[in-house]
């Protein structure tokens, strides 16, 4: 049970940091988004977001900066396993699952849903 | 459009205002954000998130005996899926101005902004509007997560790292 508590103080705390970047450093959503997203592929690049992950679960693989994690991830396993060109085919290797899904969803809800005004 | 202010006398430039004037003028009368509730709301709500999300993944691993690991594509995807559908309700984006970051920076927030731009040029049809619009804020997010995990790649190959603890 302690890693539902761990999930939401880790989880809401990556989302402080969001929010102080939005309301501190001014910046906009997008520019905060693809700063995180970075920071959390870099954070992976020195091995540094497996352990958080382990230890709050949820907590780090729903904040965005997980996509940055499993991107590197992606790229560096298959890197290993099938050298240099590893580099490129496994980047999307473990977000495609997200990815994949936000597109087939997001298209299906624009067939059905009504816009509203 | 011309202002027609020397006719009144006024002598605001407001032909060669700059932004940068344009903010040292208006700056008195913008309210101060404030930080500390917006801190307190995100950190709630984004916690509230991960929490659901730890209840979808422990799910899985329950119902077809699944590792975390292997669990955690398809929470991605229930969340994803939760946050498609509270946008077409026209939920997700009034939690948004509620909890701020909190909303957006979890998955389900890059969900949400690209559900909202498909739904949003859904009138524009779905190959230039659907298709063409969903990516505008998320493609930055793809973009730059992209390109860094590239970067990050041929260090590890031109360095020889041994990326062992990445398996």
């Amino acid at each position: 049970m302690m890693i539902y508590l761990w999930a939401f103080l880790i989880g809401g705390a990556i989302c402080v940091i969001g929010q102080l970047m939005f309301d501190v450093l001014k910046l906009t959503p997008a520019h905060t988004m693809s700063t995180l997203v970075v920071a959390g592929a870099i954070a992976d690049a020195f091995g540094i977001y497996d352990p958080l992950v382990k230890f709050a679960g949820a907590g780090a693989t729903i904040p965005i900066t997980s996509f940055g994690n499993s991107l590197v991830h992606g790229a560096l396993t298959e890197l290993e396993r099938d050298g240099w060109i590893g580099v490129v085919t496994g980047i999307f290797d473990i977000t495609s699952a997200g990815i994949s899904s936000a597109i087939v969803f997001s298209f299906l809800a624009a067939l059905v849903v009504r816009p509203k005004g | 459009m011309p202002a027609k202010t020397k006719k009144s006398g006024v002598k605001l430039k407001l032909d060669t205002l700059t932004p940068q004037d344009y903010d040292k003028l208006s700056k008195p009368f913008v309210p101060a954000r404030p930080v500390f509730k917006n801190c307190i709301r995100a950190f709630i709500a984004g916690g509230i998130i991960c929490v659901i999300g730890q209840g979808v993944q422990e799910a899985f691993m329950a119902i077809f005996d699944m590792s975390s690991k292997e669990a955690a594509s398809p929470t991605v995807a229930v969340m994803i899926l939760l946050s498609v559908i509270l946008t077409s309700f026209g939920v997700y984006d009034k939690m948004a101005q509620w909890a701020g970051a909190g909303t957006a920076v979890p998955v389900t927030g890059f969900a949400n902004s690209m559900c909202s731009a498909a739904l949003e040029h859904r009138a524009e049809g779905l190959v230039l509007g659907v298709g063409g619009n969903m990516f505008k804020l998320a493609g930055s997010v793809i973009v730059f997560g992209a390109v860094a995990a590239f970067i990050i790649g041929i260090v590890y190959l031109i360095l020889g790292v041994d990326g062992g603890a990445h398996t």
